[in-house]
């Protein structure tokens, strides 16, 4: 092999290894990159994780809709979570409070997650919530339970082609997990 | 393509030479070998023996699903098989076998003395024993090896995962650097290593289908490394890229496998099409109809497999604008793919066509691989997919393209190169029970899987209902058959190592291409001075 080819072997390698190793790191970038796309593009039925400012709207006493809500807990939570009531009738722009109970059934302090997500995924832009549970961890001692607030209010905006919102709560055992979870991730 | 032509006093040469500069004696010669002809041959009989150790897996899924209920194996050594079925016969029968047919042959295509990188290329091979060892070695480990089928899906490899995923991971971490390490030599011997006059638009469809595997590679095989790197956090150190209680989300999982996973499917078939598209037109008697809509038909899949990932995913709640694109892009592959199968059957089109083993196993490709290709495109259409999802329709339809597509086109490889590979002809008689053989047992397999899915029995369960139970008997006993077939194979290739009819250095009368210009056997160093192309 001369030199000359020697040489431009060297170089083809080297741009084909800057090529592998960027791969390796744009599968990395892929995470960010999906919360951002399912963000701007309000997909995936993630709402908001910090709590909105409830911005007083005239409410449509004109429309309703549905919100049903479901709650549930992974196997390796011993706890029991249900909402106080599964579906309402709200008005849009109308500010709602309810709330979920919780009830630790173990012998043991455990920390709780709560995750949530809305189906139809496009009405999760319209989901507001002033105060929820979910922006925090949960704490509950032994055989403790809880009332787990949530207020919301469905903004005015929402698309006339959806009539009924599903929010659903999936409850993690978070106990040793040593997740910190940051305000502002997508959730 | 052009004709090619070598002048022959260098052939004369090579072939003197060779007296001298022979292959080493004993086992060193293996584990140190830098010749690209060595390293095929090693590529190729590690290949087998994968391609034999992941049969032996399908035959244990396929005798369990014999009869319904539980008979042999627990459930969770059931999914531990079709988990390691999967991954064996993808990263350790396919993939490395169309490295060993590049090895071998590019070299030889494009009028180079050897690969561009042979001591990196020695490295490659030699990584890829270790990292099934690793793999297999986790079945027999306390709580098993992976049961999480081999598309690894998050919380499965994650949470719910035995105690040897990291095994798999590193596993899969090392077969991506033999893949990668193979894709840059690929990619360097041709760029710069062909014959003075072998132009782009000369190049064999062999070596122009395995340079564009090779970008595929060296995109997506990182990506891979990535995502199982994630597993591997995820499950040992506390991150949560997949668990959505410390916000992560494991859809996205799905995601980012699905990046890597659909070019990975045109990884294991653009080779294929290399091969068909050098045995159509030698058996056919006829230059290759449409070569340069050929090279830019591969092009464009590989373009476009970048952009179908999410049609494995419609399940999983995609916003309908996404499901729409997804399955456009999806179907959009069927026009390149179809100029390919339209370009090989206007090659045989009035051609002078004789049936010898390697056109058989062609031909049977260029049929069932598009039989595969409808199911896809079935497949591919959205609504009618929320039916299919995870039913043995996708199971059917993912082996007509792997196993009748890529594997046949491996067989067809083989049979059409090994003559000039071991200087000997194969059995032509025995080369044809294996093929009728296999292509009649591959369809009593896989065909009635397609009627299994439809009428809606799920894959990658240890058991099913009862109503399923004649079809599923049809099948185990087709994949019997098809698994012992290939032992066939086997004593055709070693009675050809041992010897036969001497072959001379072009055995097919209609073959094209600078291979055919050396003596076979192909003596071990060849071309030493570049040949001519004119």
């Amino acid at each position: 092999m001369d030199q000359a080819q020697s040489k431009s072997n060297r170089k083809l390698i080297g741009m084909l290894l800057l090529g592998a190793v960027g791969m390796f790191g744009f599968g990395f970038a892929l995470v960010p990159l999906y919360d951002v796309l399912c963000d701007t593009l309000g997909i995936n039925g993630k709402t908001q994780s910090t709590a909105s400012v409830y911005k007083p709207v005239t409410v449509d006493k004109n429309r309703t809709v549905t919100v049903e809500f479901v709650s549930q807990v992974q196997s390796d939570l011993p706890w029991e979570f249900k909402p106080e009531v599964n579906t309402m009738q709200v008005h849009p722009g109308e500010l709602i409070r309810t709330h979920f109970v919780a009830k630790n059934l173990s012998a043991k302090q455990v920390v709780g997650q709560a995750i949530p997500s809305v189906s139809p995924g496009q009405a999760a832009a319209y989901f507001n919530k002033t105060e929820c549970f979910c922006f925090n961890q949960q704490v509950l001692a032994a055989a403790a339970s809880a009332d787990l607030p949530l207020i919301f209010y469905v903004d005015p905006d929402l698309p006339d082609s959806i009539s009924t919102l599903t929010l659903s709560y999936t409850l993690y055992n978070i106990t040793d997990k040593g997740y910190v979870v940051e305000q502002g991730a997508a959730r | 393509m052009s004709t090619i032509t070598q002048d022959s006093p260098a052939a004369h040469d090579d072939h003197h030479d060779d007296h001298h500069h022979g292959a080493p004696k004993g086992i060193m010669r293996w584990i140190l070998t830098t010749n690209h002809k060595d390293i095929g041959t090693l590529y190729l009989w590690f290949s087998f023996i994968m391609f034999l150790t992941g049969g032996a897996m399908a035959m244990v899924i396929r005798a369990e699903l014999f009869q319904p209920g539980l008979q042999l194996i627990e459930p969770n050594f059931f999914n531990q098989m079709t988990t390691v079925h999967g991954l064996v016969m993808v990263f350790g029968a396919v993939m490395p076998a169309f490295t060993g047919l590049a090895n071998w042959l590019i070299p030889m295509m494009i009028g180079a003395p050897d690969m561009a990188l042979p001591r990196m290329n020695n490295w490659s091979f030699w990584i890829l024993p270790f990292a099934f060892t690793i793999l297999l070695s986790s079945l027999f480990m306390e709580g098993g090896g992976p049961n999480f089928g081999w598309t690894f899906y998050a919380p499965l490899s994650t949470t719910y995962s035995p105690d040897s995923t990291a095994l798999f991971v590193f596993a899969i971490h090392i077969m991506g650097m033999s893949s990668i390490m193979g894709a840059i030599n690929v990619i360097v011997t041709i760029v710069n290593m062909r014959a003075p006059g072998m132009t782009w638009m000369k190049l064999p469809l062999f070596v122009w289908t395995w340079l564009i595997t090779a970008f595929l590679l060296i995109a997506v095989m990182p990506v891979l490394a990535g995502t199982v790197t994630m597993v591997l956090t995820d499950k040992y150190f506390g991150t949560a890229f997949f668990d959505a209680a410390g916000g992560g989300d494991p859809v996205m999982f799905q995601h980012i496998f699905w990046f890597f996973g659909h070019p990975e499917v045109y990884i294991m078939i653009l080779p294929s099409f290399g091969i068909i598209s050098a045995i159509v037109p030698a058996f056919s008697r006829k230059p290759l109809f449409g070569y340069a809509s050929m090279v830019y038909a591969t092009a464009s899949i590989a373009v476009l497999s970048f952009l179908v990932w999410a049609h494995h995913m419609f399940t999983t709640g995609m916003p309908v604008f996404a499901e729409l694109f997804f399955m456009y892009c999806t179907m959009l592959i069927a026009v390149p793919t179809g100029v390919k199968v339209f370009n090989w059957v206007a090659t045989m089109w009035r051609g002078s066509i004789s049936f010898e083993t390697p056109m058989l196993f062609a031909v049977a490709f260029i049929i069932l691989f598009t039989i595969g290709g409808f199911s896809g495109l079935m497949l591919a259409i959205t609504p009618a997919d929320f039916q299919y999802h995870d039913t043995y329709f996708v199971v059917a339809h993912f082996h007509y393209v792997l196993v009748t597509g890529a594997i046949f086109s491996i067989m067809a490889a083989a049979y059409y190169w090994l003559p000039k590979w071991t200087g000997n002809m194969y059995s032509e008689t025995l080369g044809r029970w294996h093929f009728w053989c296999s292509v009649i047992s591959v369809n009593v397999l896989f065909f009635p899987m397609h009627f299994l899915g439809l009428a809606g029995m799920p894959r990658r369960i240890p058991d099913y209902a009862i109503q399923f139970a004649d079809v599923n008997q049809i099948v185990s006993i087709g994949g019997f058959a098809f698994g012992l077939s290939q032992f066939i194979f086997l004593a055709v290739v070693i009675k050809c190592i041992r010897g036969g009819e001497k072959a001379p250095a072009k055995p097919w009368e209609g073959a094209e291409g600078l291979e055919w210009t050396l003596p076979s056997p192909a003596p071990y160093h060849s071309f030493t001075t570049p040949p001519e192309v004119k």
